[in-house]
């Protein structure tokens, strides 16, 4: 009758992660997780984005985070040595097993909050690739330093939309607003270290997610000042994706990426 | 069938982009390296332009199409993701393909950083008086342009 899963910690945003992977695999993944999840709800924009070149950038970026989330759940696979590939990770897991972001899995609302999320989300996977080119890792180093020059055009894209909606017109800048006020309660959680990032940015391997808000800082407010937003002040601040504790939406995310693999096992066309 | 390395190098360098049909995997600086193993198993390795491009399954499968025909069955092809592709190894052969068949070349980055707002030149009336309509077009690499001489649309390949 009663189904609930084991919780992998406690509620209180400090318990370590329950993790059985090797530490490398579970930061592939986290990053993976990030990646493939964010894609999934740019897809969602495609025939419903607000012009077509819209339309069509929005699935480019898109497919640029498939691309990177293919890799590293990839990787995850092959570090962890169980034999599983990235369709495995990708579809046959469980909501409690993603390691994404919250901010990257909430719920798409308007072009001005997808806008907002592109903003806070592009500037950070810059950040994170730009010191993860030079990670100990070499794989790591690798899939970074391909990604970085991917990022550099999702952050400007996100950047030009921002400065048009928010200096705009009464209307664009109201939802513009309204757009971040969504999406800020979610930005902290980026920059959360845990055991595992700080046991793997010892060794030179992880990204210290900590030392990459200065220059996150830096970037949003520059944008939001010249185009005359204010930057929100959540009054709550979502925590736990890392752990496999994710949003409402997630699960409704999951279902529509996951369901056809999962009902047509080993298809192929 | 051929057997020394520049012979199978030749036989899978003409393999072209499903995407962009008139540039082979030479001419973009995909095909990274071929070698050929002691026991005659060849290895080819290509690199990604973007980690999401769709085309590298194609690409995958006609360069062992192509060795296949040329009598090697024994062949694997490994994609390497460093050094990570830049437009900066597109042949001068290809930017002059690419031209031709409508879409504008990126230009060459060097080593410095270069401002995305470099003139972009119409492909069809040469007119450097053009304005960039997105940032994303087609296929991952390209973005969309107009020519505010001529009038026409283009696509432009973006320096990466």
């Amino acid at each position: 009758m009663t189904r609930h899963p084991a919780a992998p910690g406690s509620w209180d945003g400090r318990a370590a992660p329950a993790s059985a992977l090797p530490p490398v695999a579970e930061y592939s993944m986290r990053l993976g997780d990030d990646a493939l999840v964010l894609a999934q709800r740019l897809g969602e924009w495609v025939s419903r984005a607000p012009q077509l070149e819209e339309d069509v950038a929005l699935a480019n970026i898109g497919l640029d985070l498939v691309g990177q989330a293919r890799t590293l759940l990839t990787y995850a696979g092959e570090v962890e040595g169980e034999g599983r590939d990235e369709d495995d990770l990708a579809y046959l897991r469980e909501e409690r097993d993603f390691r994404n972001l919250q901010i990257v899995e909430r719920p798409n609302g308007d072009f001005a909050v997808t806008i907002a999320r592109q903003l806070a989300f592009s500037a950070y996977q810059l950040g994170l690739y730009r010191s993860l080119c030079r990670s100990a890792d070499a794989t790591l180093a690798a899939i970074a330093a391909k990604a970085v020059k991917e990022v550099d055009y999702h952050l400007d894209h996100a950047r030009q939309w921002v400065l048009r909606l928010g200096d705009g017109t009464r209307e664009s800048h109201h939802r513009m607003q309204a757009g971040l006020e969504q999406i800020w309660p979610y930005v902290d959680e980026m920059f959360d270290a845990d055991e595992l990032t700080d046991a793997l940015a010892r060794e030179g391997v992880a990204v210290d997610p900590a030392a990459l808000r200065p220059e996150w800082d830096a970037t949003v407010s520059a944008v939001l000042a010249r185009a005359t937003l204010t930057r929100p002040e959540p009054a709550f601040h979502g925590r736990g994706g890392r752990r496999g504790l994710h949003t409402e939406a997630m699960g409704y995310l999951l279902a529509e990426m996951q369901h056809l693999h999962r009902s047509h096992p080993g298809a192929s066309w | 069938m051929v057997t020394g390395v520049a012979e199978i190098r030749e036989v899978v360098a003409d393999v072209l982009d499903p995407e962009v049909p008139v540039l082979t995997i030479d001419d973009l600086g995909v095909l990274r390296d071929v070698r050929v193993e002691p026991d005659g198993h060849v290895v080819v390795e290509i690199t990604p332009t973007y980690s999401g491009c769709p085309a590298m399954d194609a690409i995958r499968d006609d360069v062992l199409a192509r060795l296949r025909d040329h009598g090697h069955a024994d062949a694997e092809v490994r994609l390497v993701l460093a050094p990570a592709w830049t437009t900066d190894w597109m042949s001068e052969e290809g930017r002059r393909k690419l031209a031709a068949y409508g879409i504008a070349p990126p230009h060459v980055r060097g080593t410095g950083p270069v401002p995305l707002s470099l003139s972009v030149r119409c492909p069809r009336c040469g007119s450097p008086d053009t304005r960039e309509t997105s940032r994303f077009g087609s296929t991952a690499c390209k973005s969309l342009w107009t020519c505010r001489s001529c009038l026409e649309p283009f696509d432009h390949f973006k320096a990466l």
